[in-house]
């Protein structure tokens, strides 16, 4: 019997008439096996069916961030942080949803700060980001890798090659090279696994923080996993006192940089033999180094060749690349986004083939990586285009555009569905950088254009990402306030909603919607000395929020417009919220009062 | 030997239920013992653009995207959507749209991509038990019915295979 014909049989038998089977040529010893094997089959995919939660043991289909969730939780993480951002955000809510203890923080920086503390206790911590999102944690990683660890770090960055939601397509793989910190490139939802574990013992061991690199195709592929169940449970957090180790003063930081190097030097010549890179043996006419998802790509395209994957691909196996590359004719390097691999084999001096320019940009995929393997520089057909998004038709925002479009406003816009405000048939934005920046660049556009345009600027941005980074550019309108004044419109619709709704400072409200404490914009806007605080409700019929942003345009003052309606999608769920946090209240009439 | 593997692209409007049928059709065909991968491409389709969710099923999927042009099956959720995607079809591969489907007869118009799924179905070799089961699974207890009749209306509007 070979292992097609359990397979097939079961492709069209479906329930356990398995058991009722003819003979089909065969001895009846070997129709017992065979049966018995697709009875086996059979029930341990009911058992499946039975347990479709993401415990342990049984094969599951995982998205990449689901698995590196549930291996987080194998590992024992005491607490995950992050800031919500596609790719990346179904990490800690898939995390807290299995029980663990996953926080959203205000932003990025903050998230990867906290977890330095968890390890810097002794726990194992996990900060989970955008591309993005680690330029603005970039701060701590650099010296947290001087600094080192006691317990566990994991910095998990989820890049978005071909930008199917962020605003540029960095390759974050410069950034383990620039802050010197591990880092391992999962390839399918078994290997994000897998590699978060793996990820949490560099860590400790060699007591760093470690990057785990993530693409879309791996976040959000939908891929078979067997959890290998529980893990150790890692060591008990406990204060460990390293005042030189941790203290970074340049007396101290000196040979803490020389440490890292050291460590460096070690991980490089365990990744030599370590089992986290493996080899796909061809017929040595050509040969491919790859990782993440790339090395599933090339797979496909060439299932002749002889392949490197490389799990753990900072500090490289330089050693292992070189004896790979003299086994082979041809040696090709397939990888998204920019050069990495394919500098360190030229740096290397390995004779080795890169790709054509034109495929620096956005994903690979099968037949891309074809094209490259066979030297296609030719155009690539341009797929039809697609419907865009747009915002929602009841969405309060179109009327604030609208207004801002009608005066002809220079609108300097930030990150979130409101950036939509840029499309037909609005139009009604001028710039669009990064978390934050729409409150510096509307104050240095206010600074520098002449008068008569300088009174027509306004900053727009979303609650959660003024809390995000809004609020630095908020003290320096104060500080550094321009001559004609400022309005600040924020878009305050109680959610995070361009990447599921997410809950942030500003609703009070913690990951798993439970009460805590909450930062008023406000009150803030007030306490930091802003003469012109207004709060409006946006809706149809109403003209206050326009009449309000007359009124600010004009006094060439300090304001801050709070346009506050809960976005139309989280209404139904904030009302339950509402109402369940009422219940309780009235359960408990002496529970302290909210914030 | 060359693995086998099935492709299929669905594709829809933001609201329409593209991920879900994926999710739907990747859970029947890991629960009947294939090797499964499923693709999408999530955060600005949220706002009402185009979706498309890959699902590739076989003895072992490598890459989890269906390369342009080598879709064995283009199931499409809204009219709109059939001509951005043909493309993704290979040559004598099937085009399922809406118009197979009599959306009078669903007990629930929303369940739309779950006829689509059973329209889908008859040309697939996944038992129909199984996509009962999953059905069951991964929906709450009181779409049941209104999904199994829309399965049902899906499988009967594809001739016989």
């Amino acid at each position: 019997m070979n292992v097609d014909d359990w397979r097939l049989s079961l492709r069209f038998a479906g329930a356990c008439p398995k058991l009722r089977e003819p003979f089909k040529g065969e001895t009846t010893g070997q129709r017992n096996l065979r049966l018995a094997l697709g009875a086996w089959i059979w029930w341990s995919q009911k058992a499946l069916s039975l347990a479709p939660s993401m415990s342990g043991g049984e094969q599951q289909l995982l998205s990449g961030n689901e698995a590196i969730a549930l291996a987080a939780l194998h590992s024992g993480v005491v607490l995950g942080a992050g800031y919500p951002g596609t790719p990346s955000t179904e990490i800690l809510e898939a995390f807290a949803e299995l029980g663990g203890r996953g926080q959203w923080s205000p932003n990025e920086k903050v998230a990867l700060e906290v977890v330095l503390g968890v390890a810097f206790g002794g726990g194992r911590g996990m900060a989970t980001m955008k591309h993005v999102g680690l330029n603005v944690a970039a701060d701590p990683l650099f010296t947290a890798a001087y600094t080192g660890v006691s317990g566990g770090l994991v910095v998990v960055s989820a890049d978005d090659p071909g930008m199917a939601s962020s605003q540029n397509e960095q390759d974050n793989r410069h950034y383990a090279v620039a802050a010197g910190v591990p880092m391992l490139e999962p390839a399918s939802s078994q290997e994000a696994y897998d590699l978060t574990t793996a990820a949490f013992e560099i860590s400790e061991r060699w007591r760093l923080p470690v990057l785990l690199r993530l693409t879309t195709r791996v976040s959000h592929s939908k891929t078979v996993v067997t959890p290998r169940g529980s893990i150790r449970p890692p060591r008990a957090p406990t204060f460990e006192r390293d005042i030189r180790g941790r203290v970074m003063i340049p007396a101290y930081a000196r040979p803490a940089h020389r440490r890292l190097r050291k460590k460096l030097e070690e991980i490089q010549e365990w990744n030599e033999t370590c089992q986290l890179n493996h080899i796909v043996r061809g017929n040595g006419a050509l040969g491919i180094i790859t990782s993440g998802i790339s090395f599933m790509h090339a797979r496909e395209a060439a299932p002749e060749a002889s392949i490197l994957k490389l799990g753990l691909t900072y500090p490289l196996p330089v050693r292992r690349m070189s004896e790979f590359a003299r086994g082979v004719s041809r040696l090709v390097v397939i990888e998204e986004g920019d050069p990495y691999l394919f500098e360190a084999c030229r740096a290397a001096g390995l004779n080795v083939e890169g790709k054509p320019e034109m495929y620096r940009f956005g994903e690979l995929s099968v037949p891309r990586v074809r094209r490259i393997l066979n030297h296609d520089t030719s155009p690539e057909p341009t797929p039809p285009p697609g419907r865009p998004p747009q915002l929602c038709d009841g969405c309060q925002y179109r009327q604030v555009f609208e207004v801002l479009k009608k005066k002809d406003c220079v609108v300097a816009g930030d990150i979130g569905c409101y950036t939509l405000g840029v499309l037909p048939p609005f139009e009604a934005m001028d710039s669009c950088v990064c978390m934050g920046a729409s409150v510096g660049v509307g104050l240095g556009l206010r600074h520098a254009l002449p008068p008569d345009q300088a009174r027509r600027v306004v900053s727009v941005i979303g609650d959660s990402t003024f809390v995000h980074s809004g609020i630095t550019g908020l003290v320096e309108m104060v500080y550094n306030p321009p001559r004609q004044g400022h309005v600040l419109i924020i878009l305050d619709n109680l959610t995070t909603a361009m990447t599921g709704h997410q809950e942030h400072p500003g609703t009070g409200r913690t990951l798993k919607h439970q009460p805590t404490g909450r930062v008023a914009l406000e009150e803030l806007a007030r306490s930091l000395g802003v003469p012109r605080v207004h709060v409006v409700e946006p809706r149809a019929g109403s003209d206050e929020f326009e009449l309000v942003l007359n009124q600010c345009l004009a006094s060439e003052q300090l304001c801050v417009i709070i346009a506050r309606r809960p976005c139309l999608m989280i209404v139904k769920r904030l009302k339950e919220l509402e109402r369940s946090e009422c219940d309780k209240k009235e359960n408990q009439p002496h529970a302290a009062t909210s914030h | 030997m060359r693995p086998q593997v099935t492709n299929v692209v669905v594709a829809g409007i933001g609201g329409q239920g593209v991920l879900k049928a994926t999710d739907v059709l990747a859970a029947v065909a890991l629960r009947v013992g294939y090797d499964v991968k499923k693709s999408e491409i999530k955060g600005m389709s949220q706002r009402g653009g185009s979706v498309t969710g890959d699902v590739r099923f076989g003895d072992e999927v490598l890459s989890p995207m269906v390369p342009v042009g080598e879709a064995d099956y283009l199931v499409v959720l809204d009219p709109t959507q059939v001509e951005p995607h043909r493309h993704i079809l290979r040559p004598g591969g099937v085009l399922l749209t809406p118009d197979a489907i009599d959306q009078d007869k669903l007990t629930n118009r929303k369940s739309l991509n779950v006829a689509m799924l059973g329209a889908l179905s008859a040309h697939l070799p996944l038992p129909e038990s199984d996509w009962l089961g999953v059905l069951k699974e991964q929906f709450p207890v009181g779409f049941f019915e209104a999904n199994r009749q829309a399965l049902s209306v899906g499988r009967q509007s594809q001739p016989p295979v």
